[in-house]
């Protein structure tokens, strides 16, 4: 068994693949028309055989409430790794990203939390090479 | 009751409510950290008390964010979807009028 895919719930599938791609980085790797929806995955370029985050309708009436809930008291439900957590927060802050947390430093872990704008909190964080 | 006995009452239980909230070292932990950054989400509120090994439930940080709240010390503000907690130290005034604090004595540190 193997970990291949992982979701996060969105208000707009193309909203949120333009949020996923031009602005966070990531490059889509399938969409399959599927009614109403698509099936549709993004990926990290550098990792493209890596994990697919699936952009993933959040039709169902329990899964905005959840979210609002989660983004009420802050709190990221996704997070990402990067190499440097401060440096991308000055890049997304140039494209206009807004931030719930600026970046923290708890011993050797960096974070930030930012909006994805499909109603998700989203961490980034970077830690020491193992 | 006169308008002087409401404000007497009002002057109380405000001081009282201060006294209260900075009893608890939690308590004291979460204004340390928002002095250190105003404006934190509850979610970076508790991921700093775990980093300072007081951490607590999410519910108990959140109710002793109610207590600061209370007191005037914590104000919460509410940013569309998002809700930042801030420090206000103005009701640390009324104490200090009230036993008042020799200019020319040095402080000596926070216990």
């Amino acid at each position: 068994m193997r970990i291949t895919l992982t979701s996060v719930l969105v208000d707009d599938q193309e909203k949120a693949l333009r949020f996923y791609t031009d602005v966070l980085g990531f490059v889509k790797k399938t969409e399959v028309p599927l009614g109403e929806h698509r099936w549709l995955t993004v990926v990290s370029p550098e990792a493209p055989d890596g994990v697919e985050l699936v952009l993933e309708p959040d039709e169902h009436p329990a899964a905005r409430p959840f979210k609002a809930a989660l983004v009420a008291d802050g709190i990221p439900y996704t997070a990402f790794t990067v190499a440097d957590v401060h440096a991308e927060t000055e890049r997304l802050k140039a494209l206009g990203v807004r931030f719930t947390q600026e970046p923290l430093a708890m011993g050797p872990v960096t974070t930030a939390v930012l909006d994805d704008t499909c109603g998700n909190l989203i961490q980034i964080a970077s830690v020491p090479a193992a | 009751m006169g308008w002087t006995g409401k404000c007497t009452l009002a002057y109380r239980s405000g001081v009282g409510d201060v006294f209260k909230a900075l009893a608890d070292p939690t308590r004291r932990a979460l204004l340390d950290e928002l002095q250190e950054r105003d404006g934190q989400t509850l979610f970076e509120l508790c991921t700093r008390l775990i980093h300072r090994g007081v951490g607590s439930s999410r519910q108990a940080v959140s109710q002793h964010l109610d207590v600061l709240e209370q007191a005037g010390l914590v104000r919460r503000r509410r940013e569309g979807r998002y809700t930042f907690h801030s420090l206000d130290t103005s009701p640390l005034r009324a104490i200090t009028r009230r036993w008042r604090i020799d200019p020319e004595e040095d402080s000596c540190g926070s216990p």
